[in-house]
């Protein structure tokens, strides 16, 4: 059952060839076989196999949506009333969300059986998911290696099929990389197309919720289920809804392709520039075309992401001072000692470090230089994109520079880290859709694509890429541990 | 050395909207501690603040009045500073483009001299939360339920230059949010809380002197203790050849001084930058039309009218207008009895009114009797059932125990005499038991005439017809 896609599993449950309850313990089953990937933070089965039960009597009284009795992942940083929502993090680890994130809202409403709560980067803040305070995720492919971050749990579990969907949260990258690292299918939207509220904060203008799935076609019918206006999120966009599973059988031809020359530069692993020509040749046959394009201000997105983040992380970080909610160090002395041992104990050493950078570029007699700055070069950086888009219907390149590297192998270097969003946070600065499929392997690793539309183009870029999943099969792959 | 005080206010005014700024909580006051808190007051993980529009009517609402810029587009900004009763670790503020900008004030001094007051700027925050350091065996309680409340902050320019022009300041712009309706003004509650930028130079001086902070003063009273100790305080200092520092400082109303907070060093920075959660406020300019049509009567405007339609000097009419409850019931007491009779309404309510209300300390909103009442008192002075002077008798028996005018007046007697042969028949008396003092106004010593009028008024016990009384008695000394 692992291997079928929502629309197959659907069909099943529509067939009475299982039911949801035996599709939720099927998973839950794998789950716990799979537990040393450690890409599970929580695990509920009792409300899963309760939401499954409520899911068959629907079915069974012909209610059926795409999700209905589907089983799901949430991200540790979506919020789900009455159950434990770490974000990753120590400071939260005693933290029982007293309502949902509307995605979760959603996602319930829509009928998916959530089975769990994914591991993740401390508060999102990480490439590698060795920041989380429950320990690395391991990358299913190979689990010397790591699956990416932030979303690395629900990357690795899609990977390893311990469900058929996940929730993820992208910042700089954090669906995008991820879902490369681990050979699956991921889409950041549009900023504002997903509602963030109950999504804990990272960094509110970057921040984006979208799912993961081992195909188009299913993240498709998840995206489906979590996009739409909120009025709790004052920077949702209110507009008509659109149908991306409708749009996914579109023929691609006379689809503008630009490719951006930057892309492909000394830092990118020839191998995998190999296999994303490939892919576009792929895309080429279906009648695509394909051009050169310009974003001259790519090189400057690392150095204004890592202002612009930092800079909201520190404000939106403030509020786990040991008060209200969430860590508290031992026997404070006073007021002072209890925020900083809290805050000092509470975080991990990355989350640390991006407040600091935070709270120094908004300093005062700093903020211009830094702050400021960094916030015209992210116009720069989208108007380059808005120029490009006007020429060519989707950006394809590279998801990042290298394929997964060893657990360990950068962890004392920030910047290396830094530099796995090169292709990613680019995106997330001008607020475009970006998504990654897999599209091969590079020393028994897997390769992402990234394809990147016009805002809101979310249906665009899911179709391009299911079109190419329907001439090629990496998507299909599993690796050999979890089949 | 002769000295110039320079003032600079800026007034915290709470919105009356029943929701908070940025959530569903309600607002009212006086809440058990945390009951009035929902997840975003409360600053939990994942929650996002969406802006109440009532809020933003009310702080355009106060542009208008003022007649300032209401800025087509306006950024909340995040101060950030760590405080227990501050849920987020920051407070959602306006710094670099505030909702309103410039404006005016006109104020009138005691002794009747108007100044316009230039405001620097108006923005929209959210209040905090309150610490409560008693009762918790050495630890803090904190309640939340003030969190998220609106306050529109209200800047002047540093124009007022004595404790009573800040004061006149305070008072005009407390009646003025009144009569908006965007704040119930109550002083105590902390509805309406002042902090003053006191500064003395000496006269003739460009620059500014160092200034000092004096924070959250909660009557009008306190403002004028608090910048009087401080302007003393700063000229010893200068006098004595020391320099005023910069800094916060606290006004203790028991020990009537002013003491430091804070200094400058320890300024905190407060990083503020734009609320990536919020976006930027638009306001177009047909928004602001329709705001511009719900203004009400300001004050200005109903002092002029009350001088033109009840024929009431500006002495008097500014008192009546100082808040719209008092204007309220000035004008509820005319409708009832007459604009006749509007001279004196405004004499009762200004005098007897007005003297009875500070004795007691209470708001025209709390007295115990109504505009109803009034009215009839001043029916029965029309009507002459009883004299002016009998009718202070009435309005202290009518504020004691809460009767009606008439019944005072049946069960005490009051009524006025007006039968001629009565009072002709006092005036008789007076005169049969005064004959030394009849025989020397007789004799030309006409200044007499009041003593005879004070005794005809005592025999009557007040109660003989003022009018008739002179004119009888002017008869009789003839004879």
């Amino acid at each position: 059952m692992y291997t079928k896609s929502i629309r197959e599993l659907g069909l099943g449950l529509k067939n009475k060839e299982f039911s949801s309850v035996e599709l939720t313990k099927h998973f839950l089953e794998r789950i716990k076989k799979f537990n040393t990937l450690n890409a599970l933070i929580t695990t509920t089965e009792e409300q899963a196999l309760k939401a499954a039960s409520q899911a068959d009597q629907k079915i069974a009284a012909g209610i059926q949506e795409d999700l209905t009795g589907i089983p799901i992942l949430h991200k540790d940083i979506f919020c789900t009333n009455g159950v434990k929502t770490t974000c990753g993090s120590l400071m939260l680890d005693n933290f029982i969300a007293p309502y949902d994130a509307t995605v979760v809202t959603k996602l319930k409403d829509a009928g998916a059986v959530c089975l769990g709560k994914t591991n993740m980067d401390e508060f999102a803040m990480g490439s590698s998911n060795e920041n989380s305070y429950y320990g690395p995720v391991k990358n299913p492919w190979d689990t010397a290696y790591v699956p990416g971050g932030s979303s690395g749990g629900s990357a690795a579990a899609i990977a390893a099929r311990l469900a058929p969907a996940a929730t993820a949260t992208d910042t700089g990258g954090s669906i995008r990389q991820p879902a490369a690292f681990c050979g699956i299918t991921g889409i950041k939207p549009t900023y504002g197309l997903v509602s963030r509220f109950g999504m804990i904060a990272f960094a509110s203008s970057l921040d984006q919720g979208g799912p993961m799935a081992a195909n188009a076609a299913d993240c498709a019918i998840m995206l489906q289920a979590m996009a739409g206006f909120d009025e709790r999120d004052s920077t949702c966009v209110n507009r008509p809804k659109v149908d991306y599973v409708a749009e996914l059988d579109k023929p691609i031809k006379g689809l503008r392709i630009g490719l951006p020359q930057e892309f492909f530069n000394d830092k990118l692993n020839p191998a995998i520039a190999d296999l994303v020509h490939n892919a576009v040749k792929e895309l080429e046959k279906l009648g695509a075309t394909v051009k050169s394009i310009s974003l001259p201000n790519g090189h400057l997105c690392i150095p204004a992401y890592y202002i612009i983040a930092p800079a909201e992380c520190s404000s939106n970080l403030a509020r786990y001072d040991g008060i209200r909610f969430g860590y508290r160090c031992k026997d404070p002395v006073d007021l002072e000692d209890m925020y900083k041992r809290t805050r000092s104990e509470g975080f991990g050493a990355e989350v640390k470090r991006r407040i600091l950078i935070g709270t120094y570029v908004l300093s005062s007699g700093y903020y211009d230089a830094y702050y400021v700055k960094a916030q015209k070069i992210r116009t720069l950086i989208a108007n380059d994109f808005i120029k490009a888009l006007n020429e060519v219907d989707v950006i394809i390149g590279p998801t990042t520079p290298e394929v997964a590297f060893k657990i360990g192998a950068k962890n004392t270097d920030p910047i290396a880290m830094y530099l796995n969003d090169i292709y990613t946070s680019s995106v997330n600065l001008a607020g475009l859709p970006g998504l990654s499929l897999p599209i091969g392997f590079v020393n028994n690793l897997p390769v992402g694509m990234q394809i990147i539309g016009n805002y809101f183009a979310e249906a665009k870029i899911l179709n391009v890429a299911h079109q190419l999943q329907q001439v090629t099969d990496w998507h299909t792959k599993v690796p050999a541990e979890f089949a | 050395m002769n000295w110039e005080t320079v003032i600079g206010l800026e007034v915290h005014v709470q919105l009356n909207t029943k929701s908070k700024i940025f959530s569903g909580a309600a607002t009212a006051y006086g809440a058990e501690p945390n009951t009035q808190a929902c997840a975003i007051d409360l600053g939990l993980p994942g929650v996002l603040p969406v802006l109440n529009s009532e809020a933003v009517r009310q702080a355009v609402k106060f542009g208008l009045a003022i007649n300032a810029k209401v800025a087509n587009k306006s950024v909340f900004d995040r101060k950030n500073y760590f405080y227990p009763d501050l849920p987020k670790g920051y407070q959602i503020s306006q710094f670099g483009h505030p909702i309103v900008l410039g404006g005016q004030l006109q104020i009138t001094l005691e002794d009747g001299t108007r100044k316009t007051i230039n405001l620097t700027r108006v923005h929209l925050e959210e209040d905090a939360g309150k610490s409560l350091h008693e009762d918790f065996k050495g630890k803090s309680g904190i309640d939340l339920n003030r969190a998220g409340t609106p306050l529109l902050e209200i800047v002047s320019e540093p124009e007022m230059h004595s404790a009573a022009e800040a004061v006149a300041y305070l008072k005009t712009l407390h009646a003025l949010v009144t009569y908006l309706d965007i704040c119930d003004g109550n002083m105590q509650e902390g509805s309406f809380r002042c902090d003053a930028n006191v500064s003395v130079r000496p006269v003739g001086q460009k620059e500014f002197g160092t200034r000092a902070e004096i924070k959250n003063v909660n009557s009008f009273k306190f403002v004028e203790k608090a910048i009087n100790y401080e302007v003393a305080r700063q000229i010893a200092l200068l006098e004595d050849k020391q320099a005023v520092i910069q800094e916060t400082r606290l006004y203790d109303s028991q020990k009537n001084e002013t003491r430091p907070m804070r200094s400058k060093e320890e300024a905190m920075d407060y990083r503020y930058f734009p609320d990536p959660d919020l976006l930027p406020l638009e306001i177009n300019d047909e928004y602001i039309q329709q705001v511009r049509d719900t203004l009400p009567e300001l004050p200005n405007a109903k002092r002029e009218r009350f001088c033109k339609e009840y024929g009431l000097s500006e002495y008097d009419a500014t008192i009546l207008i100082s808040s719209k409850a008092m204007a309220d019931f000035y004008e509820t007491v005319v409708k009832n009895c007459g604009t006749a009779n509007a001279k004196t309404a405004a004499n009762i309510i200004i005098g007897d009114m007005n003297a009875a209300l500070n004795k007691h300390n209470l708001e025209i909103q709390q007295a115990p009797i109504s505009a109803a009442q009034i009215s009839k008192l001043i029916l029965r002075i029309a009507d002459n059932t009883i004299s002016g002077k009998i009718a202070k008798t009435v309005f202290e028996t009518m504020w004691e125990n809460q009767e009606d005018p008439d019944t005072i007046i049946e069960k005490q007697g009051l009524k006025q005499v007006t039968d001629s042969s009565a009072i002709e028949q006092v005036i008789k008396q007076v005169l049969e038991a005064n004959p030394k003092q009849l025989a020397e106004y007789r004799a030309g010593k006409e200044q007499l005439y009041g003593y005879f009028v004070g005794q005809v008024m005592k025999a009557s016990q007040g109660k003989a017809n003022p009018d008739q009384v002179n004119k009888l008695l002017k008869d009789l000394l003839q004879q």
